[in-house]
């Protein structure tokens, strides 16, 4: 590279069209501050989103982009990243997109492993068609369409990629910027299927959904951030922390009891267990938001195009005339 | 029984016969042994001279149970052959079958000649001091009866060999049994005096040249092969299991070294979206499928209209509607390929006509969806996919050019400016450097593709659209006329499987007079520029089709031609003689 990349080289010139106010605005603006960093040059680089507010974002990149249809993206992306391993490709989606209508596919590119970067916009609503609840709302949400409240249990984004058994599972908040800028960094280092959800703050239909988690008085006492090998550790005054009893979780204050740090809970991201404990955490446990978990296991698209590189090694490359003539030929003269 | 089908088959093409085939089996894997609904059948023409069709009523058949008998005894002629299994027309066996009686004591056959040999008593005799249980006896008693037949109808036992050393190879006393079984029924069939003689069928006058047998599924595989090695781009097929359509997987499977890329998706739905985004990446993008999915891929398909992007669909049609009977064949997805997508959405379509002819509709679908930056539906069906013909191989480098060039220039880029004649667009692939563009479903400016909610251009790029796959047409072949090119008093107007039974019912109307003539299409969107004219020239059109007349509405609603339908929905292809019957009422009037 003869220069260095700026966050401008990945601003495109379409103007911005979320409402003013939009947790995306933050998202966008750390993407783009955050893509210099990795050495890419835009046009190695693809956005593939499927439909919803969140799926506008690859019109907002001056790299490749996609806008393909509703919960699809996964599988766009696949067909691209096991055919150009070359590309850096992202998909980007939302809570609708991602575990609604697409949620078959996106459980199978987890599983699959394939090397996608995908962030997962969680508003817990439906934006884009005016408020309906999501599959992440909480049950009782008044919304147009639940004007009795929402029968519908939801899903957990975090345990559902673990149930998936991602090989990257990770949460940042929109407006946490240093936070999100790390996990982007996390996701794009991981070589396999990274899944990063990303709470973010709907306000027009859901305003406020995650303001214990962003509002600065609150939120370090809601905000449990997970660091690999460190202590579960959180609150204002960094004195409250996760122990187990037996099996179970509880938070404890530390000095209280005689409870020292070393009667917390380490974190380790390659434990599934442990994953899967703290991506079930709700009140009045602390929310957690961080790598969740992380572990190395063979891409989709590299084994892929390792058996192709294989089988040419081992048969040549592809003669047609000869296919065309295999099995059983006879002559008519 | 597909297996022995199979095989005799191969030995026929060996033989320098002309072929043809049906295999016809239930969807069920296992269905239970004995039942009408359990009934595997091969039918299998082969023929000194050129033939269309698997044929209407077959001369000889081989029942291995009285179920068998019952499900096909209908279309024997009279003093047509029949051989039975004797041991198999037990009690329990005609009772599962629905026979209150035993055909072969009832004087119900009396019509015909039939010779009841004792299979599996001979095959386990043939077998004896092997050491097989009962149950691998059992198995043998195919390649018996295979014997058999390759001595009444001389056919070279070579192929058959090497197949089942091939197949058996890490079983030796399996291939033994085997081989031992289809060497005792040749020399049965040699030795006993049951069969008044043996045939030999000389080996047909067809064209020169180098012959294989194929199946249509493994025709349309090696279609897009060619295609991609033609254009120098690897081949990519996301695709879902789905009967008839899974044999296409399976061949591009295995040849991994071209490179192909198959990826078995997790549902119809990600098999073409994964088809789009590799076509996206500059891949020669496929999708495979039968009616059930394709339902599920228009969505889809309608994003790669909209985008411009070049992958191939292809349609193993199947009967319908829903599940429908899914090993059987039907053309009835015609106008959900035209029209099933939501918005004014037009896309090329070709059927295949035979099962050798759908290498060339594969490498044609290609060859257009890339020149024309269009997804294109190619149409098999069941009936194309199973059965098989012999195949005069092309020549590898004679095959037409297939370019894709992909824009590197950036200056003036525009992600939808067309090429003059083609109205293409460039294909800018994702890695190019200064072309970085965003491709998306929601209505594009022309040229630069950002979105845009301005009616005009709304209207503007629909028309472009459309134009653009209006104008394929351009360099479709003049249409061929089987029998009068001038007019006459009649034209039978067909696409895709129905040509073997249409050819036939045509030439044999024409050899006793009839002023009768054959038009068969291979492009149904566009169609072609002169078939207008060409129906003109005739006095009657008919459209016959297995489906309830949807090339009849096209044609009636595009022409404003008065044709009239000849329709069959049965899941089986029409026969030759029902055309035959049809083309003489229409012109007795």
């Amino acid at each position: 590279m003869a220069t260095a990349l700026t966050r401008k080289d990945f601003v495109s010139d379409q103007e911005v069209r979320w409402c003013p106010g939009c947790g995306d605005y933050a998202i966008l603006a750390q993407v783009q501050k955050t893509m210099p960093e990795f050495g890419i040059e835009p046009h190695k680089v693809v956005f593939i989103s499927g439909i919803g507010c969140s799926s506008r974002f690859p019109y907002y990149m001056n790299t490749y982009g996609f806008h393909t249809i509703h919960g699809r993206a996964p599988a766009i992306a696949t067909g691209l990243k096991v055919t150009r391993p070359d590309l850096d490709v992202w998909v980007v989606t939302g809570d609708g997109d991602g575990l609604s209508i697409g949620g078959n596919h996106l459980i199978h590119v987890l599983r699959r492993n394939v090397d996608l970067k995908i962030l997962l916009f969680n508003n817990r609503i439906y934006g884009l068609t005016k408020g309906q609840y999501s599959p992440t709302s909480e049950v009782g949400k008044i919304t147009k369409s639940t004007p009795a409240g929402s029968v519908d249990f939801p899903f957990n984004p975090i345990t559902v990629a673990l149930g998936a058994h991602a090989t990257f599972v990770a949460r940042s908040v929109d407006v946490e910027q240093k936070h999100l800028g790390e996990m982007l960094k996390r996701a794009h280092e991981h070589r396999g299927a990274s899944f990063l959800e990303i709470l973010q703050n709907c306000n027009i239909f859901n305003d406020g959904a995650f303001n214990d988690l962003s509002d600065k008085g609150i939120k370090a006492d809601h905000q449990l951030v997970l660091e690999h090998g460190k202590p579960l550790i959180f609150g204002k005054n960094r004195d409250k922390g996760i122990r187990m009893v037996g099996m179970r979780p509880e938070v404890v204050t530390l000095g209280q009891n005689g409870v020292t740090e070393k009667d917390l809970v380490v974190h380790d991201e390659t434990n599934l267990a442990l994953a899967f404990m703290l991506g079930n955490f709700e009140a009045p446990m602390p929310t957690p938001v961080g790598v969740f978990y992380a572990v190395s296991r063979p891409t989709y698209d590299n084994a892929m195009n390792q058996q192709l590189e294989e089988a040419k090694a081992k048969q040549g490359p592809g003669d047609l005339a000869k296919l065309l003539q295999k099995g059983d030929t006879w002559s008519v003269n | 029984m597909q297996l022995t089908g199979m095989q005799f088959t191969a030995e026929s093409a060996l033989a320098g016969n002309d072929i043809a085939t049906l295999p016809d089996f239930p969807a069920e894997i296992r269905a239970p042994a004995g039942t009408l609904a359990g009934v595997s059948g091969f039918q299998l023409n082969f023929s000194s001279s050129e033939i269309f069709t698997a044929g209407d009523e077959p001369n000889v058949l081989v029942a291995m149970n009285p179920a068998a008998l019952k499900a096909n005894l209908e279309d024997v002629p009279p003093n047509g052959l029949i051989i039975v299994d004797r041991e198999a027309f037990t009690d329990a066996n005609l009772k599962r079958a629905g026979y209150t009686s035993n055909p072969l004591s009832d004087h119900s056959l009396d019509k015909y000649q039939v010779i009841e040999v004792d299979v599996t008593k001979l095959t386990t005799l043939a077998l004896h001091g092997l050491g097989l249980n009962n149950r691998a006896v059992f198995r043998c008693r195919n390649m018996f009866v295979l014997g058999m037949l390759s001595w009444l109808y001389q056919r070279p036992t070579q192929s058959t060999i090497q197949y089942l050393e091939g197949r058996f190879k890490k079983t030796p006393d399996v291939l033994e049994a085997n081989l031992r079984a289809f060497k005792s029924g040749y020399n049965y069939g040699e030795t006993t005096e049951m069969f008044a003689s043996s045939y030999e069928v000389p080996a047909a006058k067809i064209k020169p040249g180098l012959y294989r047998n194929i199946t249509g599924n493994a025709a349309t595989a090696l279609g897009f092969v060619a295609a991609a090695v033609k254009s120098g781009r690897p081949l990519f097929l996301g695709s879902y299991p789905i009967t008839p359509a899974s044999d296409v997987l399976h061949e591009l499977s295995a040849l991994k070294n071209f490179p192909v890329y198959t990826f078995q998706a997790e549902d119809e739905i990600a098999g073409v979206a994964s088809a789009v985004g590799a076509a996206f990446g500059g891949a020669i993008a496929i999708t495979t499928t039968s009616g059930p999915g394709m339902n599920l891929k228009e969505e889809a398909i309608g994003l790669a209209v909209k985008v411009e992007l070049p992958p191939v669909i292809t349609d193993v049609q199947r009967a319908g509607p829903s599940t429908g009977m899914p090993t059987k064949p039907e053309q009835a997805d015609l106008l959900m390929a035209m029209y099933g997508r939501h918005g004014e959405s037009p896309i090329p379509i070709i059927a295949a006509a035979t099962p050798a002819d759908c290498f060339e509709c594969a490498y044609e679908a290609v060859r257009i969806a890339v020149k024309y930056m269009t997804p294109v539906v190619l149409m098999t069906d069941g009936q194309l996919a199973n059965g098989a013909e012999p195949w005069l191989l092309p020549d590898a480098d004679k095959l037409p050019e297939i370019k894709v060039e992909f824009r590197t220039d950036p200056n003036g880029f525009m992600p939808y400016s067309r090429d003059e004649k083609t109205l293409a667009r460039p294909w800018a692939i994702p890695g190019t450097p200064g072309l970085e563009h965003r491709l998306g479903g929601i209505t594009g400016e022309n040229l630069t593709g950002n979105i845009s909610y301005s009616p005009a251009n709304h209207e503007l790029m629909i028309r472009i659209r459309a134009r653009k796959v209006a104008g394929i047409a351009q360099e479709i072949p003049p249409t061929e006329v089987f029998g009068d090119p001038n007019g006459g008093d009649l034209v039978v107007l067909g696409w895709g499987s129905t040509f073997g039974p249409i050819r036939e019912a045509v030439k044999q109307a024409r050899e006793k007079g009839r002023k009768v003539s054959h038009i068969h299409l291979r492009y149904l969107n566009p169609l072609p520029r002169d078939l207008a004219d060409q129906l003109r020239k005739f006095k009657q059109v008919m459209v016959a089709e297995m489906n309830m007349g949807q090339l009849l509405k096209m044609i009636r609603a595009d022409y404003l031609i008065d044709a009239v339908g000849f329709n069959k929905i049965q899941g089986r292809p029409f026969k030759v003689s029902e055309l035959v019957t049809r083309i003489d009422r229409a012109l007795e009037g």
